[in-house]
């Protein structure tokens, strides 16, 4: 009788014709220490009653990596110990009955360079649908920077993006133009201009907005360009629009892209749905034409969102910055969208720091060297208003977009004055940070202060004074920090 | 017009006081600070005059604030801004910069228009004060 769990390693009972255990086939070695060059994928799987959580690991190893469903003759044609995935390691998840962490090794000769669709045709291809397991979830990865030097990473990077921008030592604004579809091109662009006079660094597109019958989009980009030049000129600053590229075709996104180039835009913007070798392909344009690349995160919560099934945000998040992007929504704390503060910081280190040390109480399970990639401003959008800028700043940091769309247009006094309220409480908030201030404690008398001397900050926190949202949320780390024991 | 570049431009003008609190956050940081005027207000003129290098073993921001004043009673009718670098691998470009002078009047900047084919416009934003050569601007 075999075990169920142990490598069957006499050749002639391993590759005899049939079906046996994934375990046994050698997906799964609880001795084997991953290689600096391997690519280690952490599920989280949830096995059907009765099947055990190793075989399942075992399974998720093999459908990932070279194995069908029963023994092929025609593994002994190749060096197949190496190319076989190895789940190592297999670890009840702290609180969830029934759900396993899942460690699996993969050896890097199984990968194309620089292909996410490559990455992702292997680790999520077929074993989401797998029918021993009731869910599965790709909670994070880490990629040896053997791998990670063979992407070209964000197109400009936050460094070079402050520089083309002649701004630094301060979140960027922004603010997404609303309603987000009906605006025809000119009274679009007004809302532009408006913004950007106001104080605000970039307005958006919003996910939805491409070419549409009450505003095509040569229509959009040529208004929006008025504005953002004139408001340039208004200000003495660099301003931008993200245009939003997206389309139903490669050939139809270049032509976008190079239009709003010919324009002098210094940003465009894609949505998530384009798939992954669409964005890398808008990243390789964008770095061979000095663009920022915006990318809306459009779609992901449709598998990002629920903790037992899909990918974790944090891991299409080292995707991205694999693929190149520039900027990547990743959540407010705050504001009217999912995120809870400790999982955010986790995706925030992922965007921006050199080198991300496991951090289970962020949801990082791993050390991440990203071998001097650039680095990728995330954007922080939905529901957020100008009293809560000592929160932003406190829990963003200084390194991010914070987009007001209705905390900008909404302002009862238009939408000049609510930027300049955003703006003014920005600076203040950074100012009292910087002067040694507790702008958490003090972060409304800060914005009280500054409102003696703008109106229109006055205005908007009167206005949205009492708004949160509070409200569980769905996504947390499994892992609190132990707290220090004193004596 | 008001020009808005830098940290603060949306705030009263810093006095001294402030100027020596953000340069200390500076400092604190191992951020190198520096002075630099101009009288070409664009916002892609990266290369404003370097009133001496960066202070980069200062320890104290009162050494800033005494430099901002030195440059202003040569160059009190242009822009003078104060700048920190950060040398940190992976960043090694400014982490600060804020207008601590401005010229009495600020006559602003106009779009350019060059219409081409179609209804495509080529533009161009150019400071009014430009339009003087270097030193005889901002009187």
């Amino acid at each position: 009788m075999l075990d169920n769990a142990k490598t069957v390693t006499d050749a002639k009972k391993r590759y005899s014709a049939g079906v046996m255990k994934y375990a046994q086939m050698g997906y799964w070695e609880p001795d084997y220490t991953p290689k600096d060059t391997d690519i280690i994928a952490l599920f989280r799987i949830t096995p059907q009653d009765g099947v055990d959580a190793v075989e399942a690991a075992a399974a998720v190893a093999g459908e990932s990596s070279t194995a069908t469903w029963t023994v092929v003759w025609t593994d002994r044609l190749t060096a197949c110990d190496k190319y076989r995935a190895k789940a190592y390691r297999v670890d009840p998840v702290p609180n969830s009955e029934g759900e396993f962490f899942a460690y699996i090794a993969y050896d890097l000769d199984l990968f194309e360079g620089g292909s996410i669709a490559n990455l992702t045709a292997s680790i999520i291809g077929n074993v989401f649908g797998f029918k021993p397991l009731k869910a599965l979830r790709l909670e994070d990865m880490r990629l040896p920077v053997a791998y990670v030097k063979t992407f070209q990473g964000p197109a400009t990077g936050i460094v070079v993006e402050r520089e083309r921008l002649n701004a630094y030592g301060r979140p960027l604004l922004g603010a997404t133009v609303k309603p987000k579809l009906g605006l025809s091109g000119r009274n679009y662009g007004r809302v532009v201009y408006e913004a950007l006079k106001g104080g605000l660094d970039f307005t958006k597109d919003d996910e939805n907005i491409n070419s549409q019958p009450f505003m095509h989009w040569r229509d959009r980009f040529l208004y929006c360009m008025e504005a953002v030049n004139r408001a340039s000129a208004a200000t003495g600053e660099v301003k931008g629009t993200y245009l939003n590229v997206t389309a139903a075709t490669m050939e139809e996104m270049y032509e976008r892209a190079e239009f709003a180039k010919s324009l002098g835009s210094v940003v465009i913007m894609i949505d998530l749905v384009i798939g992954y070798t669409a964005i890398q392909s808008m990243a390789k344009w964008a770095r061979d034409n000095d663009m920022i690349l915006h990318l809306h995160r459009a779609g992901h919560s449709t598998y990002t969102r629920q903790r037992s099934h899909g990918v974790s945000f944090r891991v299409i998040a080292k995707w991205m910055r694999l693929a190149g992007v520039d900027h990547l929504h990743a959540g407010t704390v705050v504001g009217k969208l999912e995120g809870d503060p400790a999982t955010t910081k986790g995706y925030y280190d992922i965007f921006r720091e050199e080198f991300n040390p496991m951090a289970l109480e962020n949801g990082i399970f791993f050390d991440q060297d990203w071998a001097s990639l650039n680095k990728m401003m995330p954007v922080a959008s939905g529901g957020i208003h100008a009293g809560q800028m000592h929160q932003l700043l406190t829990y963003l940091g200084e390194d991010v977009v914070l987009q007001f769309g209705g905390g900008t247009i909404g302002h009862p006094h238009g939408i000049q004055a609510g930027a300049t309220a955003n703006r003014v409480a920005l600076e203040a908030m950074v100012f009292a940070r910087n002067a040694g201030r507790d702008i958490w404690n003090e972060g409304e008398d800060i914005l009280r202060d500054a409102a003696r001397t703008c109106t229109p900050l006055k205005q908007a926190l009167d206005t949205w004074k009492d708004v949160t949202f509070d409200y569980v949320s769905t996504d947390a780390p499994d892992f609190a920090p132990t707290p220090e024991v004193s004596a | 017009m008001r020009l808005r570049q830098g940290q603060f431009s949306f705030l009263p003008d810093l006095t001294d006081d402030d100027i020596r609190t953000q340069a200390q956050y500076a400092i604190d940081n191992g951020w190198a600070v520096s002075v630099e005027y101009t009288d070409d207000p664009h916002p892609r003129n990266s290369y404003w005059e370097m009133w001496g290098h960066p202070m980069f073993d200062n320890p104290d921001a009162a050494a800033v604030v005494y430099e901002v004043n030195e440059c202003r009673k040569e160059h009190g009718g242009k822009y003078i801004r104060v700048l920190a670098f950060d040398a940190t691998a992976g960043w090694e470009s400014i982490r600060m910069s804020f207008i601590v002078n401005r010229p009495a009047e600020e006559p602003g900047f106009r779009v350019v228009r060059q219409e081409g084919e179609g209804r495509s416009i080529r533009y161009t934003v150019e400071s009014y004060a430009m339009r003087e050569p270097e030193g005889a601007r901002y009187a």
